[in-house]
């Protein structure tokens, strides 16, 4: 066992990273419900104690969120509307004590396959930034999550955070979230969508990607190429669209209900961009 | 270093800077309860589910349980403890006493935490943001309504409480005798408190349904961890091994022995310092594990296809109950239609916040035991037989109780801590974490319902017929109550001249079901009311008319030819529903016009419910004394499990006494100070012990006019003076005052010099063969109204409004009967659309799906008081009808939004959905 390590720099967190493989804390949102009544044993890297992991910067190229960007941060930046999906998603995460302390970096890395920022992110084409004492590596989200609880972080690797390009200036997004209760509820099938319109509200641009129904969310690359120069309202979901999503039946609902189910929340969140 | 060697952390907290030195990895929460003595701060869950343990930091609120104390370096930390200045409540505190925002008290530092976040950053905040502020705190008790409404109005009035004169208590909107500690952090919940050099006690359980063991060398462990100090298996039990709720059936070991029958059962108890103990792996044990095939469900146990559950119960069949009166094959003959269906419901946790907990010692030759319960008398024997001692040998001291709901009936960690701590002579604590408390204590009853039901062509009922199979899990628990009680329940508040039912209580390989608000009736309620609906449909009359037709009446004699003369309000309730039954169907109908695909629906049911045991003395004694100094004290053995009999006995008391309610203090539950007030279940503490309390009021009244020489009418008063020597007790009559000196009588051992008391038990008959004859002393009635929304493309179903009749007889205080109803609504909702516990799936509050504050609708309570002539002031019990008509009313409304109907709950999107689909084709 090593010892609990709260650098206050990004440097000695990966020195102590490149030293001994370790357990990543911050928000704790997973870490301590994975641990309920058991001794904590785990050697930790807490991460909370390096302010400059804590920012959203716009950038020429777009906008950098550090690794320890929370959801409640989120909700609260001036961003594009095209991320109103995300900041809809941040909204229904828990109850407001887990947006206070959850980051999205947490949430893609602990890749449970109803991940809710992750179909937002995949819409908005989000990409993971690596580093190690090393490396400084990026990759497409798509290639970071490998599957379920399964990522292609190499173990002295952190995130030290998530870059998204700027969205086309008049991108839409919205998020439609599927859950037994009100608050406090994990998904049973969501839908991120970033969306780019002309006047007469035909599509120009669509990215969408659906949660918890496969292993990793998915992007509907099919359907976005086909919901080109179709108008909003009237964009057909067909089988061969879904074709990439595996529904498994669990506590909160059967695959046959989300399978029947997906076309018509994708036509919601699509339909719904206009309200962001 | 190792991750359990400690660092040094400051942090300011509740505005005082803190630096200790911890283990830097421990939840905050662990280090505020243990470390730092706030144990205002709950813990619930460990897992961000429930929001117990909402704190502040930096103003924004967070979960306790997940903060690593070693990120609080450097912040600003704030509890419940930290809110209020001095003894002076905020002016959100005082809103929630005022408004009854607070039951059991559990989850009240975390509402109030997370409320406070928001009025920090908005004085006035709407609805809507209340909502978002406290969706992240689960309350079991209140169904949120009051909290709502509490945090709407704090700081926008001034307090409107007061406390009721002389004479004025009952009916009173009095405030909780103890809700001030609870809004400080100051009650002591069962993990609230225990001795500092208690051993801390952590059980390992099954993982397997049915397995046989073998533990190879518990020993070992004692020479590994330095800390440990005692393994228990079922070998070191040292009276009976076995326990149970009724005398005879102490089916359920305390530790299993060879092999166990449900997952969640525990086979050893770790006894030691508290790291060792968490510990502890069956690798140390050398713990091996045989699985077996398991029984579940009502079909596997009925099928004779594997060994029975318990050798000594072949058939698996632990109880039956029946019911029949009169000629039911008669009664359908003459039936001009009949209705018929199958309903299944699912095993449904109780969710109290406040796991159990508690711990024991030695003290002499006897044990005291401090712990969370429902019933302190039935512990103390039942401990004392699997000890292996006398009942006078044991003391339970009950902790505040945390939410209870039938969940507290039946002993958890009693035994386990009463044997570590006789053994060792050690304080020995426990705490269940939440997946051992879901895993290990009973469950409603899941149920398989046949049932039939005729009427006669202008809608009376002609005959009843219901047949129920009842899983009960692995052990008895209360599987023979509920197996007795449905079929006295199952026609619902209804005249029916011709009745059969029969049920079985089923032995499986699942979690022991037992008691849970109703006994099994809010299950056959749904059974009963869908066959209400659909007769009146068949015969073209409105379903609302038809259950008034067919209600029970005065002068009418239920399915147990009771005779009903007495305190029959279901017509009346029914009746004060008519109006907004037609209001709301007409505006569902108008809505559905213009819907597309989201359809609106209203639906209704009722329910009646006996208070007290079935047939069974079930007596209360209560106490009240005055000691030299005009102390007034009332010894309460009713358990306040949040449904607040503390208070309304203090009420009852004060007005048959004759002196203020102010005046009281009291004691709850100790089997060494207080008498058998029985169990706090089947809706019967505040008819039983309600009407116990108002004796011994009137007891003592009666003594101090009689040793006043004076004569009544007559009005007391207690003069407190400087000199403590002279208190006096005056009466005054129609020929003046006279003086009683308090101080002046031979006080009792302890220090009362005066003592009233008041025993009641409720008259009952025995049942013959036929269960005839008269069950309870009186019923309880409802009716509920629910307006549901449908989206018919997803299948989610979101309920707008319920309004809720209840006939109480008389309302002791009706901020506390709408507490009681808006909760049991919660839980009925619940029940109807989310909650489905499944053995080793849903051992969590993020599985287990129990209602937010967002899931609740707008809720009228009204409240309908015929006078029960036994009853205290003619009052009666709520606790369990307050759930019953609930989940029939939604599945009605469903029924009537979108034609379908729902045979098996909860009603999730996926079977809705799947219900709606099919009945498409």
């Amino acid at each position: 066992m090593f010892p609990y390590f709260r650098p206050d720099n990004l440097e000695d967190a990966l020195a102590a990273l490149d030293e001994h493989p370790r357990i990543m804390l911050a928000g704790g949102t997973d870490f301590f419900p994975a641990r309920v009544g058991k001794s904590i044993t785990d050697n930790v890297l807490d991460l909370t104690g390096i302010p400059q992991l804590r920012a959203i910067q716009q950038t020429v190229e777009g906008f950098q969120l550090g690794a320890l960007t929370t959801w409640t941060d989120i909700v609260e930046a001036k961003l594009p509307p095209a991320f109103d999906g995300l900041k809809q998603a941040a909204k229904t995460i828990g109850g407001v004590q887990t947006q206070n302390a959850g980051t999205l970096c947490g949430n893609i890395c602990n890749t449970s396959p109803a991940a809710d920022s992750v179909p937002n992110l995949l819409a908005l084409e989000a990409e993971v930034q690596l580093q190690s004492v090393r490396e400084t590596r990026v990759l497409p989200l798509e290639e970071f999550i490998l599957g379920n609880r399964k990522t292609a972080k190499k173990e002295d690797e952190l995130i030290s955070g998530i870059f998204i390009p700027h969205p086309a200036e008049k991108a839409l997004g919205n998020f439609e979230k599927l859950g037994t209760r009100a608050y406090l509820v994990i998904s049973i099938v969501m839908v991120g969508v970033v969306a780019e319109l002309n006047g007469l509200d035909e599509i120009l641009n669509l990215k969408i990607a659906i949660g918890a129904c496969s292993p990793v969310a998915q992007r509907l690359r099919l359907l976005e190429q086909e919901a080109v120069g179709q108008k909003l309202n009237s964009i057909e979901i067909l089988p061969k669209h879904l074709e990439l999503l595996e529904p498994i039946d669990d506590i909160r609902a059967s695959a046959d209900y989300r399978k029947k189910v997906v076309p018509e929340l994708i036509q919601r969140a699509i339909k719904g961009v206009l309200k962001s | 270093m190792s991750t359990s060697e400690k660092t040094i952390v400051s942090f300011i907290l509740n505005d005082a800077p803190q630096t200790i030195s911890v283990n830097p990895l421990r939840r905050f929460s662990d280090v505020l309860r243990e470390d730092l003595g706030l144990t205002g701060t709950k813990v619930g869950c460990d897992a961000g589910d429930c929001g117990a343990c909402t704190i502040l930091i930096d103003g924004e609120q967070r979960y306790a349980c997940l903060t690593a104390v070693g990120q609080l370096e450097g912040h600003n930390a704030r509890t419940v403890e930290g809110l209020a200045e001095s003894s002076n409540l905020t002016t959100l505190q005082q809103a929630f006493l005022d408004e009854g925002a607070a039951q059991c008290g559990i989850c009240t530092p975390g509402m109030l935490m997370a409320a406070q976040s928001l009025l920090d950053q908005t004085a006035n905040p709407t609805e809507s943001q209340v909502l978002d502020a406290i969706g992240g705190v689960l309350c079991r008790c209140t169904g949120y309504t009051k909290i709502v409404q509490a945090v709407l109005k704090a700081g926008q009035t001034s307090s409107t409480e007061q406390t009721p004169p002389s004479g004025s208590a009952v009916g009173s909107r009095m405030v909780k005798v103890d809700g001030r500690k609870k809004l400080t952090g100051e009650e002591i919940f069962s993990a609230d408190h225990a001795p500092e050099d208690s051993l801390w006690l952590r059980s390992i359980r099954s993982p397997h349904p049915r397995a046989k063991f073998t533990i190879a060398h518990p020993e070992k462990v004692l020479q590994k961890y330095p800390g440990m100090v005692k393994v228990l298996t079922a070998d070191d039990v040292t009276g009976n091994n076995g326990f149970g709720i009724f005398p005879h059936i102490k089916d359920q070991p305390v530790l299993a022995k060879d092999h166990v029958r449900f997952r969640g059962e525990a086979v050893v108890a770790l006894v030691g310092e508290r790291e060792s103990v968490e510990s502890v792996s069956e690798e140390d044990l050398g713990l091996t594990w045989e699985p077996l095939e398991a029984i579940r469900g009502w079909d596997a146990s009925l099928s004779g296809n594997l060994e029975p559950v318990q050798a000594e119960i072949p058939d698996n069949i632990l109880a039956k109950g029946f019911l029949k009166k009169n000629d039911v094959e008669k009664g359908f003959s003459e039936s001009f239609v009949v209705a018929e269906g199958s309903w299944t419901t699912s095993a449904v946790e109780h969710g109290y916040i406040e796991p159990e907990a508690g711990y024991a010692r030695k003290v002499g030759q006897r044990l005291e035991i401090f712990v969370c319960t429902q019933a302190p008398y039935l512990d103390q024997t039942e401990v004392a037989q699997v000890l292996g001692l006398a009942a006078e040998q044991i003391r339970i001291i009950p902790s505040a109780v945390g939410g209870a709901f039938g969940g507290k009936l039946d002993i958890s960690v009693q035994p386990l801590v009463a044997l570590a701590a006789w053994i060792l002579d050690r304080p020995v604590r426990c705490i269940y974490t939440r997946p051992e408390s879901l895993a290990s204590t009973t469950k409603r009853h899941p149920a398989r319902m046949n049932a039939k039901a005729g009427c006669s062509r202008d809608g009376k009922l002609t005959a009843f017929e219901f047949h129920g199979d009842f899983n009960t899990g692995a052990y008895a628990s209360w599987g023979p109550t509920v197996a007795d009680r449905v079929p006295i329940h199952c026609t619902g508040p209804y005249f029916v001249p011709n009745v059969l039912s029969q049920t079985k209580a089923l032995l499986t390989n699942e979690t022991p079901s037992g008691a849970f608000r109703g006994f099994g009736t809010p299950q056959a309620a749904i059974a009963c009311e869908a066959l209400m609906d659909e007769l009146a449909e068949k015969i073209g009359m409105d379903a609302l008319d038809f259950r008034i037709k067919n209600a029970l009446r005065k002068g009418d004699r239920t399915s147990t030819n009771q005779l009903l003369e007495n305190s029959v309000g279901q017509v009346e309730c029914l009746e004060s529903l008519k109006s907004r039954w037609q209001k709301w169907r007409k505006e569902a109908a108008v809505f559905n016009q213009k819907a597309t695909h989201i359809k609106r629906g209203v639906g209704c049911g009722s329910a009646w419910y006996g208070c007290g045991n079935t047939s069974l003395s079930n007596p209360s004694t209560i106490r009240v004394g005055i000691n030299g100094k005009g102390k007034v004290t009332l010894y309460n053995g009713a358990m306040d499990i949040g449904q607040g009999s503390n208070t309304i006995m203090v009420q009852i008391c004060a007005d048959a006494l004759g002196l203020p309610a102010s005046q009281f203090e009291y004691v709850m539950g100790d089997t060494d100070l207080t008498a058998d007030a029985g169990k706090t279940s089947a809706s019967r503490q505040a008819f039983v012990s309600g009407k116990a309390t108002q004796l011994s009021g009137e007891h003592l009244r009666a003594q101090i006019i009689h040793l006043a020489e004076a004569t009544e009418p007559a009005t007391l008063r207690i003069e407190q003076t400087e000199m403590s020597a002279t208190e006096k007790l005056i009466v005054e009559d129609e020929n003046g005052e006279h003086v009683i000196i308090l101080a002046d009588i031979l006080p009792q051992p302890n220090g009362d010099v005066l003592t009233g008391e008041g025993t009641f038990d409720p008259p009952t008959t025995t049942l013959d063969e036929n269960r005839q004859g008269s069950p309870y002393a009186t019923y309880g009635f409802a009716a509920h109204l629910a307006e549901v929304e449908v989206d018919t493309l997803l299948g989610t179903t979101k309920v707008l409004r319920i309004a809720a009749a209840h006939d109480v007889g008389r309302t002791i205080n009706p901020t506390q009967v709408e507490g009681q109803v808006h909760g049991g609504i919660a839980q009925g909702l619940g029940m109807a659309l989310m909650e489905e516990y499944i053995q080793a799936v849903s051992e969590n509050l993020h599985d287990y799906l129990m209602p937010t504050v967002g899931d609740m609708p707008e809720i009228e309570v009204i409240l309908i008081e015929d006078p029960e002539p036994l009853g205290p002031y003619g009052a009666k019990g709520i606790g369990e009808h307050a759930l019953i008509p609930t989940a029939p009313a939604i599945l009605g409304a469903i029924k009537h939004a979108t034609g379908v109907s729902i045979h098996h709950v909860p009603a999730t999107p996926d079977r809705v959905f799947t219900a709606l689909r099919e009945a498409e084709k």
